[in-house]
């Protein structure tokens, strides 16, 4: 994985030190909170409900044991013994003091991380595929992209106040699991008819009130020329994206009103200028940050594992979770394990310090010391013999980080809700919580197969409950909470925006109306082969809205 | 409001027309994009050096065949938060090769300045307090990541190069050229190494 380098380390050291400067200056009264408001946002820092809350950025969700080991730490010392994993592949530390905050930003700089951007009307934290480098289906490390294009947005002079915030997402593998038409930018690595590799550019996806799915303007974009490209896209949105409104600040809503093909000129115009001016990408720097990456020393194994094979039949439990946790590595004999996040009632996301240094402790002992973060808000474990996945499961088991519900229907993706946000209009995480104990049967879930359920506490739609199979949006009604429901979103490589199925339900209703769902689905699929999805996508949103009203 | 200048707090030399009949006023002049669009063809006439204000809704692109007879191009900020002058900045540098002066107007905090420096402004209107600014602003950072219109060489030449990269032919630079300190020197030196 990457490693910083001299500058590197001195940038986020000079970073950590700048902010130590503007926190006193606040403390002091130096600042007013209005003054100091924009400051903390670009370090991620945010004012909620209760307290500050600290966004910390996983660059493309890969982490190092050691790095886990310190957020760990920084639980434990700054926080109340827990962290929060975003599907933005960054961890939310709820409860720091204001003052303790440059000492958080201290220790994650001693481990090579930052929170720089995480917030504000700038380029964000930049997302891969979680199993980006290990994936079966892969065509190309989408890590290596990610690093240059970090690198590149970090504090940019130009592209720091932005119209509204500004997402970067990059998938290496047609199955795409990173969500890219979602994203402000959304790349996808393909390769040209010369095998070279490229990106598939598309641009105005997301979120929030107006969900809208990204649009390609261009089909192949060579890697040499991503970062010029990316300037050209940002330089165009930063003149001409509306600020008058903030709902209609974000790329999205400028492509839609210019229109795709003409705001596709509009970039290649301006690329036109700069493709060629020093942004364009060396080969031997692509090459350089592309040996960070290099596969680690894997033992050269059979693809079948009979001890596996034993011991998933000798034990129920185990292959249920390897059946919805494991998945296929690029490597033969190993296999990319999901460390689920996801306990029957708990918190979706939530990890505690003892927890991630179990992870951490797995990661060493048995894969190559490298944990990844994903969009569902869990972790990965991505290097693992699987003659080793049993010792591995009763480790998590032990932990509580073996709920065998991987893409199942308790996998659910959940915001933090009125819980904690200022922004949100109704409770998610209770709501979560609720669904995933009514579906804690886990012959129930595995009968169910995948599905995805998001549930956001408000119209910002953090834990995309557009894209989501079965969307649930948390809305406020005179004061009390009530809860739409979405249909038919999908976030993979055939990403849709889910349908509203009719008038919201209330806390005591959602649960209900959630297994009346699944009841319809069970109903009326052809098979234990048909995903819910697909059953959806064959017979349409009327069969589940006559169930879930006919009694009201 | 302090006017700075390569670090230093200057004398504003310029006055700001408003009206119509500010316009016979001898001495710098600085006129918004509306007087300038109404009376160019006077304007262009006058004794003495003239400069164009631009709101942050009007482009540079509005007064590019202008340029050559411009001495100042004051770009503002009506909002901290919004950030359209930094492009305009660069694209009058480095597209239209503008070697006049480009000054920052309105709401201009000391925590802003690094990004407008390295954007190609090379003046602020600030308030007493972000004065200070220009010092932090030119020495909290000894290096950036990505190329842009000032002079100093972003992090991905300094790895490539043991000192700092000169600047490619295409990019006008505004001055100063700020040229790397000793400590810079021996960190890309000790990279290189490295």
């Amino acid at each position: 994985m990457y490693r910083y380098d001299e500058f590197d380390q001195t940038f986020v050291t000079q970073r950590v030190e700048q902010f130590r400067e503007q926190v006193a200056r606040r403390i002091s009264g130096e600042l007013s909170e209005d003054e100091f408001k924009p400051l903390r946002l670009m370090n991620g820092l945010y004012l909620q409900l209760h307290a500050y809350m600290l966004r910390v950025a996983i660059p493309y969700g890969t982490l190092s044991s050691r790095q886990l080991r310190q957020l760990g730490y920084i639980a434990r010392k700054y926080d109340r013994g827990y962290g929060h994993f975003t599907t933005r592949q960054n961890i939310q530390f709820n409860w720091p003091t204001l003052g303790d905050t440059p000492d958080i930003l201290a220790d994650l700089a001693a481990v090579e991380m930052h929170a720089i951007q995480t917030s504000g009307n700038c380029i964000r934290n930049t997302t891969a595929d979680a199993t980006a480098g290990v994936a079966a289906d892969e065509i190309a490390d989408s890590r290596v992209y990610c690093e240059i294009i970090r690198q590149w947005s970090t504090l940019h002079p130009e592209f720091s106040f932005l119209p509204r915030k500004f997402k970067v997402a990059v998938t290496g593998a047609p199955g795409d699991r990173a969500v890219t038409a979602a994203h402000d930018i959304g790349l996808r690595m393909v390769r040209d008819d010369a095998g070279e590799i490229g990106f598939e550019v598309l641009v105005g996806g997301g979120q929030g009130r107006t969900p809208i799915l990204a649009v390609t303007i261009r089909e192949f974009l060579p890697a040499e020329h991503l970062l010029s490209y990316l300037e050209a896209v940002l330089r165009v949105y930063n003149q001409l994206g509306r600020r008058d409104n903030i709902y209609k600040a974000r790329i999205k809503i400028l492509v839609r009103e210019t229109g795709t093909e003409e705001f596709a000129r509009l970039v290649e115009e301006e690329w036109a200028h700069i493709r060629d001016s020093e942004l364009k990408l060396p080969a031997d720097e692509i090459a350089r940050i592309h040996a960070y990456f290099a596969p680690p020393a894997y033992e050269a194994l059979d693809a079948a594992c009979p001890e596996l094979d034993v011991q998933r039949a000798g034990n129920r439990a185990f292959d249920a979770w390897v059946r919805s946790n494991v998945e296929a590595h690029k490597q033969p004999g190993y296999a990319i394990a999901t460390v689920s996040l996801k306990p029957h009632g708990g918190i979706p996301g939530d990890a505690s310090a003892e927890q991630m240094e179990l992870v951490a402790d797995l990661a060493d002992r048995f894969g190559f010391g490298e944990i990844r973060v994903s969009y569902k808000q869990n972790l990965l474990l991505p290097d693992l013999r699987q003659r080793d996945l049993f010792a591995v499961w009763q480790e998590l088991t032990a932990a509580g980080l073996a709920t065998a519900n991987s893409h199942k229907l308790s996998d659910i993706i959940a915001c933090p809700g009125l819980d904690y946000c200022n922004l949100a209009n109704a409770r998610s995480i209770p709501i979560a919580q609720m669904i995933s104990t009514r579906f804690a049967d886990l012959e129930r879930e595995q009968e169910i197969g995948n599905v995805t359920v998001n549930i956001s506490g408000c119209i910002n739609a953090c834990a995309h409950h557009h894209v989501a199979n079965i969307g649930i949006l948390g809305v406020d009604k005179k004061g009390k909470e009530f809860y739409q429901v979405t249909l038919g979103g999908a976030a993979d490589h055939s990403a849709a925006i889910g349908d509203i199925v009719g008038p919201a339900f209330d806390e005591d209703q959602i649960v209900g109306a959630v297994e009346t769902v699944v009841d319809v689905y069970l109903a009326k699929r052809t098979g234990s082969d048909e995903p819910f999805i697909d059953t959806y996508r064959r017979i349409g949103i009327k069969p589940f809205k006559e169930k879930l009203y006919a009694t009201h | 409001m302090p006017l700075i200048k390569n670090g230093a707090a200057v004398q504003d030399p310029w006055f700001a027309a408003t009206t119509e009949s500010d316009l016979d006023r001898s001495g710098p002049l600085l006129v918004p994009l509306e007087l300038w669009q109404q009376h160019r063809d006077r304007l262009v006439g006058r004794v003495g050096p003239l400069g164009v204000r631009l709101a942050s809704a009007q482009s540079p692109a509005l007064i590019a065949a202008d340029l050559d007879r411009l001495d100042l191009v004051a770009l503002e900020f009506p909002k901290f938060t919004d950030g359209r002058a930094y492009s305009y900045a660069r694209l009058l540098r480095e597209r239209h090769g503008f070697t006049g002066e480009v000054r920052a107007v309105g709401h201009v905090l000391r925590d802003q300045i690094a990004f407008m420096l390295r954007c190609g402004f090379d003046s602020l209107e600030v308030d007493e307090r972000a004065a200070g600014g220009w010092q932090s602003a030119t020495t909290a950072f000894s290096a950036w990541y990505q190329p842009a219109t000032d002079a100093q060489a972003p992090i991905p030449a300094r790895r490539r190069y043991a000192v700092p990269a000169r600047t490619s032919q295409s990019v006008i630079r505004s001055e100063p050229v700020r040229t790397a300190d000793a400590a810079e020197l021996a960190v890309c030196a000790a990279t290189w190494a490295y």
